[in-house]
């Protein structure tokens, strides 16, 4: 593999990479506070992009009921991420408060609330399915793609803005669960479910926090991948869920740091190894290797192991 | 015979399904319905075993599935049909009769030995971490089919019609429900036993607190080790079935959606319930068939029924106990089971 080949296929990783972090990172954070496997989240990934191609279609002007002026299109590209993020974040909390909240009130076997989340993702897809039809959606260019040359290496502004807002979440997450009272309370309740409400921590808002917070961030990541492959259909999160899903748990689930670290490692191994063997092995090997880092770490890259005390 | 009346019952049951397909009473599709009836109770009663009484969560069941699918279907092709992959016929259709459920067997225990690709990492692992163990090995597997170009790929394989055809020939009656019933009568009966071994009180004493079991003396990496190969093996054998009801399997069937049907089950009829899961696996294949005509809405209103079944139940139909439990009546078919 040549030098250039390389970093192309080192830009390629990252953008992947950051495709899994942003989504990982909404495992994590759930899973940290309510030790949830939200498996729902995959699909919040695609509703967030189903939102962002409705808000951007509607500023654009494609529907009958228009703005009565027009956007500059940093503006719509603005406006369409936070209304998204906005609209996405209160999908997130809705499941929360109809479905996990009920459960968690009744004190039901934890495993039932993962089923539920499985439920919920189910209805997300097949509803989505149903309402909007099988036919995929394009999503429009909210960004025109400038394609950059240096050297035999080749990359788009896509791919910078994609990691570069990766890294902008990365830094903005370390601050608010290292230096807020609401990143405190989190990591309180992670360390000590018990004590924690008896100190007189709210802990359904914190949940609700997380909850937006974690979507928010899964529907900045679909916008984004939206537009690098802009065809969206039903089940597009499914897939790359579960991968975030293996990445996060790999990274050393309940972590911040873990989730980018499982995220980026899963990029670089899927990119790498569709490089070096052919493509159709791609699942194989990265499955593999993940397998194999849990088999050696069976609680992750960060995670710490807790003793039983007995 | 009084030793089992709920084995007896059973046995007459399946008896009557016999008869009454054989006689033409019963049309393709009511048999076909039956036929994934039984497939689903092996699924989620080997399922149980896992998720239920060993209190694991275990979501790769659909991998183990395809091992036993494709095991089976290549021996069943490869001895008793002729093809362009394995060349003429090696035996007579004949043996099919004696020799397929020995293939089924040895399908399940290729089954079992995939079991080992999770049984292994489950000694250091536990809870979550374990589960995406499951869920990685369900896509290695099915990565793995994809990669085998000599058995089809991502095209799938087939050729098992024709060997139940072949069966068929040499005596005229429906064979596959009646393979199906056996194993679904061993299915319970050794899950029934095995719990109720010492072995399964080990494995439910994994589930309650394992290092206490292990302080008991109990040896937890055997147990583990024969709950998961077991669970998987039966897993196997339910994929062969279902590759000999359908002639055709692809890696594209065993993925974590047929996963999540299995679990779906294992939960909607109660964690740690044999006979829940028994039950569910008939009530939930039978509400697949009649939503069939909603087609799109289907998969939007079955979760959406499950999701409000663990609102209000969220134990599941059973959870925890047994059929005899909830109706005192059915006790007398236990007869010798307890006192």
């Amino acid at each position: 593999m040549t030098l250039a080949l390389f970093l192309q296929n080192l830009i390629n990783a990252l953008q992947w990479g950051s495709f899994y972090a942003l989504i990982a990172l909404g495992y994590s954070m759930v899973y940290g506070v309510l030790l949830l496997i939200n498996f729902a989240h995959g699909d919040i990934f695609m509703v967030g992009a189903y939102f962002g191609f409705f808000i951007s279609a509607f500023l654009l002007g494609a529907y009958a009921l228009k703005l009565p002026y027009a956007l500059s299109p940093e503006m719509i590209f603005f406006l369409t991420l936070l209304l998204t993020m906005a609209l996405t974040a209160g999908v997130g909390v809705t499941i929360e408060r109809i479905a996990y909240r009920p459960l968690r009130r009744k004190g039901a076997n934890r495993l039932y609330v993962v089923i539920t989340a499985l439920m919920v993702g189910l209805i997300l897809e097949n509803g989505n399915l149903a309402l909007l039809g099988a036919s995929r959606k394009s999503f429009p260019e909210l960004i025109p793609r400038v394609i950059y040359h240096w050297g035999e290496i080749t990359f788009s502004n896509l791919k910078i803005i994609v990691i570069a807002t990766t890294l902008l979440v990365f830094l903005f997450l370390q601050v608010v669960v290292r230096r807020t009272r609401w990143g405190l309370a989190m990591r309180a309740i992670s360390y000590d479910r018990v004590a924690v409400p008896l100190m007189g921590i709210p802990v359904d808002s914190i949940i609700v926090v997380t909850f937006a917070l974690g979507s928010s961030l899964a529907a900045l990541a679909g916008i984004l991948f939206a537009l690098s492959y802009p065809v969206l259909e039903p089940y597009m999160g499914a897939l790359i869920g579960w991968k975030a899903f293996i990445a996060a748990v790999v990274g050393g689930i309940g972590e911040i740091r873990g989730a980018f670290v499982g995220g980026f490692l899963l990029g670089f191994i899927e990119i790498f190894s569709a490089t070096v063997f052919p493509s159709t092995y791609r699942d194989l090997i990265s499955f593999g290797i993940l397998m194999g880092i849990l088999t050696f770490r069976p609680t992750g890259i960060f995670g710490l192991a807790r003793r039983t005390k007995v | 015979m009084d030793r089992f009346p709920a084995l007896t019952w059973g046995a007459l049951l399946f008896l009557l399904l016999i008869g009454s397909s054989w006689a033409g009473w019963l049309d393709s599709y009511t048999q076909l319905v039956i036929l994934f009836i039984g497939i689903n109770i092996i699924m989620s009663a080997s399922l149980n075993l896992i998720n239920g009484y060993m209190g694991e969560f275990s979501c790769g069941h659909a991998g183990f599935m395809a091992v036993g699918a494709y095991v089976t279907s290549l021996l069943t092709v490869w001895f008793f049909t002729s093809g362009s992959v394995f060349g003429p016929a090696l035996l007579n259709s004949h043996w099919a009769i004696l020799l397929f459920p020995l293939l089924l067997l040895i399908g399940g225990l290729a089954a079992a030995l995939a079991g080992l690709m999770i049984a292994i990492p489950s000694f250091r692992t536990r809870g979550d971490y374990l589960a995406i163990i499951t869920l990685a090995a369900n896509y290695i597997i099915k990565s793995a089919i994809e990669n085998i170009q000599v058995i089809g790929g991502a095209r799938g394989f087939m050729g098992m019609t024709r060997v139940v055809n072949g069966m068929e020939a040499v005596w005229e009656i429906p064979w596959m429900l009646i393979w199906t019933g056996i194993f679904v009568a061993l299915t319970v009966v050794v899950i029934q036993r095995f719990i109720r071994s010492t072995y399964g009180l080990g494995v439910i004493a994994i589930r309650e607190d394992e290092i206490a079991a292990e302080i008991m003396g109990i040896h937890i990496r055997k147990m583990k080790m024969i709950a998961f190969m077991l669970s998987s093996g039966l897993a196997g054998v339910a994929g062969g079935l279902l590759a000999h009801v359908l002639g055709y399997i692809n890696p594209g069937s065993f993925t974590i959606m047929k996963s999540t049907e299995a679990m779906v089950m294992v939960y909607l009829g109660g964690m740690g319930s044999l006979s829940g899961s028994v039950l569910s696996a008939v009530l939930f294949t039978l509400l697949l068939e009649v939503l069939r005509p909603l087609e799109l809405f289907k998969w939007v209103i079955v979760p959406l029924l499950l999701f409000f079944l663990m609102l209000f139940r969220p134990e599941g139909l059973l959870g925890h106990r047994e059929l005899a439990d909830v109706f005192p009546g059915l006790k007398r078919f236990y007869r010798s089971e307890g006192k």
